[in-house]
């Protein structure tokens, strides 16, 4: 039991370690609206892609985000599985408005790639 | 699940488009432009849209993952001006149980020559909200950690 409740600390102390950061909770931020590439993540922010590598793995070590390689892309998601079901649903719902309104810019003519806040699942 | 419960949340989405409030108003009151961004993910089945754009008209969206939940999204128009708000009610279902009863507000504002858009949500999230036990013992810091993080500069580009 007691030894559960270390673990318990430790995987917290991973989460408060990777939100400290403002970068880090920048691409939570932005995770929490779509699914995106690391390139992607990177884009807004001033630093450089092998940064923004190290702060994912940061994010993920703390099970905040997932990642997986397709092809040659590396895409990261926030993970649901670590949120109270009522935080994963608002995270669900957000991303439901969130994919249809990329959609919809896509609709009205706008390149997906000139927008900062679109939702990458929503491009061609 | 039968353990009852409400919670109540609000967020707000913001998004810019470059074309006029009246065209980003048409791609919302025209069913079948409409029916080309309000769609389900395109691996759903059995999808069904519907659409009355009127004050109290109503809409659906029906569709699910193969093998998986039927969703349906059931709303009624309770207030439109042309160009610029929206406002519709709507229940979201999976299956036969009724996840969330919300409040929608869509607000379009011309900037320039473009349209920023304003979506706010208030809704009722019911039921269900009952984890597993390790779910709740111990992350729960961890969560209002994150939601903390979530809300600073939500909702905007």
């Amino acid at each position: 039991m007691v030894k559960w409740m270390l673990k318990q600390d430790e995987s917290l102390d991973r989460v408060f370690h990777a939100l400290a950061d403002s970068s880090r909770r920048n691409m939570v931020e932005r995770l929490s609206a779509g699914p995106a590439s690391v390139t992607e993540l990177a884009r807004p922010l001033p630093m450089t892609l092998a940064a923004v590598v190290q702060h994912v793995q940061v994010l993920e070590a703390a099970g905040l985000v997932r990642t997986e390689k397709v092809g040659r892309v590396r895409r990261c998601e926030i993970n649901l599985d670590t949120l109270r079901p009522v935080d994963r649903w608002i995270a669900e719902r957000r991303a439901m408005w969130g994919r249809a309104f990329g959609q919809l810019g896509s609709v009205l003519g706008q390149p997906p790639s000139a927008h900062p806040d679109r939702d990458p699942r929503s491009a061609p | 699940m039968t353990d009852r419960s409400v919670t109540h949340t609000t967020f707000v989405i913001e998004r810019s488009y470059p074309v006029a409030p009246s065209t980003v108003f048409g791609a919302f009151s025209d069913p079948e432009l409409k029916e080309r961004w309000f769609t389900m993910p395109p691996d759903w089945v059995d999808t069904e849209h519907t659409l009355d754009f009127r004050v109290g008209g109503r809409e659906t969206n029906r569709g699910g993952p193969v093998g998986g939940p039927v969703h349906l999204f059931d709303a009624r128009y309770q207030d439109i001006v042309e160009n610029e708000r929206i406002v519709y009610a709507y229940d979201l279902h999976l299956d036969e149980q009724r996840i969330s009863v919300s409040l929608a507000t869509i607000e379009l504002a011309g900037v320039g020559s473009g349209t920023r858009m304003t979506f706010t949500e208030q809704g009722a999230f019911l039921d269900g909200l009952e984890g597993p036990a390790e779910r709740e013992h111990g992350t729960n810091l961890m969560v209002d950690a994150l939601g903390a993080a979530l809300e600073t500069g939500m909702g905007g580009p």
